[in-house]
């Protein structure tokens, strides 16, 4: 699907630019979206190098396997296929727990961690496992106790009470959330059942 | 309010800072070699992340530069009146799973125009704090791993914005309408 988005773009861009007679544009738009692309890139660097360094020492200290054991009936429900001791638990926690919190700088780092564990354990490394689909499910559903990118904005411009958005947005967040992961589970138990036939 | 949530949220980070090395010290964990072990993974990883954020990037820039979007946008607009879904904010809606960037900032021009404390003030600052940059996400984490076949997450990750959106519009007229 992601295949048919990226062709979707690129394709009705340069129609859209034809039509105004100004196919100029894609290529502009083009080295301006690469430029773009490697600068988040270089702007990743520190934060990965950054937070991998203090997630290694909260591994070494045994922070990740504590804080594992803490929340594992939860995990065990959300991810039943992976072990319950295996290091990638530690990491996907830490990515929850860091997302709460809307420490996204922070979750992204610690996401990638539990991605390779979760690597590690699936059969076929080009293809996405059913764990990482889950995972991938609570991050884009953006699920948040404090969205505070943008409680600083509404303070930005001048809002009587910035915070107020709190519990809408923590209504709507825990909706998608929610949808997020019960459609996750209906799309594994298909594919499931295609794998075993 | 304010207070204790800025508050809170400026004091969860350094407190995560100082907790970490100081319990891993407590343990007798060389804390610097850890870091420096750790740390060096970071920049492979940031790298191999080039080939695929520079794919996605160049799409949505494509896709918003040359109209293509804003074209959508307005064939969009007689579907989404239909149901009375404010037609101030369809961009937003749009927007957010493809560009976190391009999404805050119309998230401003929202804010510029009407307010942060006006409906579809409150309207588009739940939408943009309920739901995530899918793409992206998507993007930084599969190519992080080099995965190609996606499954199913797209499709997932779509879906839990296309609620998030109608559930920020259900919650904002019930709080706020």
């Amino acid at each position: 699907m992601v295949n048919y988005i990226w062709v979707f773009m690129i394709a009705s861009g340069v129609v859209a630019a034809a039509l105004q007679g100004r196919l100029d544009l894609v290529t502009s738009a083009a080295l301006k979206g690469a430029k773009e692309g490697v600068a988040v890139c270089i702007g990743l660097i520190s934060i990965l190098v950054f937070w991998m360094g203090m997630i290694r020492i909260a591994q070494d200290a045994g922070l990740l396997e504590k804080l594992a054991r803490l929340l594992r009936p939860l995990v065990r429900v959300l991810f039943p296929s992976v072990p319950p001791d295996h290091p990638a638990m530690g990491y996907i926690l830490s990515n929850m727990t860091a997302n709460l919190f809307g420490l996204g700088n922070a979750a992204t780092p610690m996401g990638i961690k539990a991605m390779e564990e979760l690597q590690k354990l699936n059969p076929d490394p080009k293809t996405a496992s059913p764990a990482m689909c889950t995972l991938l499910a609570l991050n884009t559903s953006g699920f948040t106790l404090i969205p505070a990118t943008i409680i600083g904005i509404r303070m930005k411009y001048g809002s009587v009470d910035p915070a107020e958005i709190i519990g809408t947005t923590l209504f709507a967040t825990g909706c998608a959330t929610l949808s997020a992961i019960l459609v996750d589970r209906l799309y594994r138990r298909r594919w499931e059942n295609r794998a075993r036939r | 309010m304010v207070e204790i949530v800025s508050f809170l949220s400026k004091l969860i980070l350094p407190a995560i800072l100082a907790f970490i090395p100081l319990y891993a010290t407590f343990r007798k964990v060389p804390v610097y070699e850890s870091f420096t072990e750790g740390a060096k993974e970071g920049f492979p990883t940031a790298i191999q992340l080039i080939p695929h954020l520079v794919g996605m990037m160049v799409a949505v820039s494509i896709f918003r530069e040359t109209g293509a979007l804003h074209f959508y946008l307005r064939l969009l607009s007689p579907l989404v009146d239909g149901i009375h879904f404010p037609r101030e904010v369809i961009p937003l809606a749009i927007l957010r799973p493809i560009t976190g960037a391009g999404s805050l900032a119309f998230v401003e021009s929202i804010f510029r125009t009407y307010g942060p404390d006006s409906f579809l003030g409150r309207l588009a600052s739940t939408m943009q704090g309920s739901t995530d940059t899918t793409l992206y996400v998507l993007t930084v984490y599969f190519g992080a791993v080099g995965i190609r076949r996606t499954l199913y997450a797209v499709k997932v990750g779509l879906w839990a914005d296309l609620v998030g959106m109608l559930a920020s519009w259900f919650i904002v007229v019930m709080v706020y309408g």
